[in-house]
């Protein structure tokens, strides 16, 4: 029977969501086509994750390697390539991460099958494989089709599938030798670095105050300052503003940096990338202030301005201000 | 240290309204201003202070009608010392993959040292480019690149994670990196810098030129192939605010006395 392989992804001892995401979708899609849902797991004393793994697919692949203990791309890759062409999976699912994004283009490139990266929705058309991504910032969506292949890659954005509690399964639990004769000598991991954490912890706040590139000039902080200040918030961004120094990395939203859930999140002058929008999706009550009305965020936002912040935020922090007095 | 960087022409679409073209596979450019994609932006800038720390050169590569040159002018006058354009109307239609194997085509004779690109582009997000072509080159390559940290014979790196973290990687030269926005702080370019560019010239190169046929390029030499764009459907919407400046004002702050927020 035909294989559908998941790779699962693991980060210092833990499972990464994704992993389950992944194999959601891939119960749903091994369903459809017929095949085996195989979970791939490779890494070093990974004998914790086999359970876990295996009640979600109906068989677990492991490969047990002290150079597979941290993710490395260039051992990942010798090792699947191994695998998926001996085994010939009809799909191999693998996470739009970090890990992800530097593994899977080399690998299909090297054993020449077709690949389609940060798909937010897959399905088998037959035999063919259609996506949907976004594209130009998640303004607008594509629907692809993959070139014939009997198997393919696909990369999956991460938190874009919810993971769901399988019906309890006990898959079974195949250990195959290390494929890897030689070592790993062009690439090696070094350490893991946690930058410093600052003063303020933005995923503990109630209140934040988000700005983004509208704000277009540290010169013009103090108008969110002032806000912030009025309503006893904690002042927070989207990446553009970390990667110009106008506030330090401990205080960006979203998948690179922190995940947040206050009562009250503004969003001024953020567009609303993916990345940004997952980080804060799940506050309580989201206000969104942009200039342009098809900005993603307002599909984020519970209520929404579509005006020039530096009209709208002077009035709003003037009238907080006169509500408190 | 030779660089090469690997750029793309790219419309900017932040704050610009954007309409479906009537084939439906593609988006309505006129009305779009085109520039050097963001994530390239760094890599020129990273290329260029490499070349000022250690010597040697800088080579813009990049792959897109004769419009590019905009993009390349921009290179040069950030301080890369020569362009390549990568033109031909076969390459029309070319994913991500047939895009790597036109510039593998191209750099695979020239003399490089390191080859950066940016982490993904603004327009397709595929994050593909840079990858494929290490791996079509046979060198390392690593992505997210947030930091070089030393680099002599090994490159030493800081690769950017989820939530926070980052990991510390080290390369075999020659190699390739992907790099992530805020690596560097792209400098101001002046006028005179363009006017300088101005003057530069561009290497242009054909399908012929480097050595690939039209089967291996364009949709035939793809992974992928569009069937149709379309705007996402809506699944929530924000109730929007309307009225005067004071008006909206007033409205977000009942808003947020009824949450008891004030």
């Amino acid at each position: 029977m035909k294989e559908l392989f998941v790779l699962a992804e693991h980060r210092q001892g833990e499972l990464r969501d994704v992993t389950f995401e992944m194999l959601t979708k891939g119960v749903e899609l091994s369903q459809k086509t017929n095949a085996d849902l195989t979970a791939v797991l490779l890494g070093h004393n990974v004998e914790k994750f086999e359970k876990e793994l295996a009640h979600h697919a109906k068989k677990v692949l492991i490969i047990d390697d002290a150079r597979l203990e941290n993710f490395n791309a260039e051992a990942y890759q010798r090792v699947l390539f191994h695998l998926i062409s001996e085994r010939k999976p009809s799909l191999t699912l693998i996470g739009h991460t970090a890990f992800g994004v530097d593994l899977a283009p080399s690998l299909a490139a090297e054993l020449n099958l077709p690949l389609a990266t940060d798909c937010i929705d897959l399905d088998f058309e037959g035999e063919k494989l259609v996506v949907i991504r976004q594209v130009y910032g998640g303004k607008v969506n594509v629907k692809a089709s993959l070139r014939k292949s009997e198997s393919y890659i696909v990369t999956l954005r991460p938190a874009t599938f919810e993971a769901h509690e399988p019906k309890p399964r006990d898959g079974d639990i195949v250990k195959i030798a290390s494929p890897l004769s030689e070592d790993i000598t062009y690439k090696r991991f070094i350490e893991y670095f946690q930058p410093p954490a600052g003063e303020v912890d933005i995923s503990t706040a109630d209140i934040i105050i988000a700005i983004g590139r509208g704000i277009k000039d540290t010169e013009n902080m103090p108008v969110v300052e002032k806000l912030a200040e009025a309503l006893g918030g904690v002042l927070a961004c989207s990446r553009p503003i970390v990667d110009k120094g106008w506030l330090p990395s401990d205080r960006q939203v979203g998948t690179s940096g922190k995940i947040v859930k206050p009562k009250l999140y503004i969003a001024i002058g953020i567009s609303g990338q993916f990345q940004h929008i997952s980080g804060m999706k799940n506050s309580d009550l989201i206000i969104a202030i942009n200039k342009d009305s098809e900005a993603p965020i307002f599909r984020a936002a519970d209520y929404g301005v579509v005006e020039d912040l530096f009209k709208v935020v002077p009035s709003l922090t003037d009238k907080i201000l006169e509500e408190k007095h | 240290m030779n660089v090469i960087v690997c750029v793309k022409h790219v419309p900017e679409t932040a704050e610009a309204e954007i309409a479906i073209h009537e084939s439906g596979k593609r988006i309505k450019t006129e009305n779009l201003v085109f520039d050097i994609n963001e994530w390239d932006d760094y890599a020129v800038e990273e290329a260029v202070l490499l070349k000022e720390k250690l010597g040697g050169s800088v080579t813009a590569v990049t792959v897109g009608p004769e419009d590019a040159d905009g993009t390349l002018r921009k290179c040069l006058a950030r301080g890369a010392d020569r362009a390549v354009r990568l033109t031909d109307k076969a390459f029309e239609g070319s994913d991500s993959y047939a895009i790597a194997k036109i510039l593998y085509k191209a750099i695979k004779n020239l003399p490089f040292d390191l080859i950066l690109t940016g982490a993904q582009a603004g327009d397709d997000g595929c994050a593909q480019v840079g990858v494929v072509l290490a791996e079509l080159l046979g060198i390392p390559h690593v992505t997210m690149v947030k930091k070089v940290e030393s680099i002599e014979g090994l490159v030493k790196v800081e690769r950017e994670l989820e939530g926070g973290l980052e990991e510390i990687m080290e390369l075999k030269l020659p190699a390739l990196l992907a790099v992530q926005t805020g690596i560097n702080e792209p400098r101001y370019i002046s006028i005179m810098g363009i006017r300088k560019a101005m003057k530069k010239e561009i290497k242009v190169l054909s399908l012929k030129d480097v050595g690939l046929t039209e089967e291996e390029v364009g949709e035939s030499g793809s992974w992928i192939t569009v069937e149709k764009m379309f705007i996402p459907p809506v699944e929530k919407e924000a109730e929007i605010l309307t009225g005067g400046v004071d008006e909206i004002a007033t409205k977000i702050v009942e808003t947020l006395r009824a949450k008891g927020l004030i």
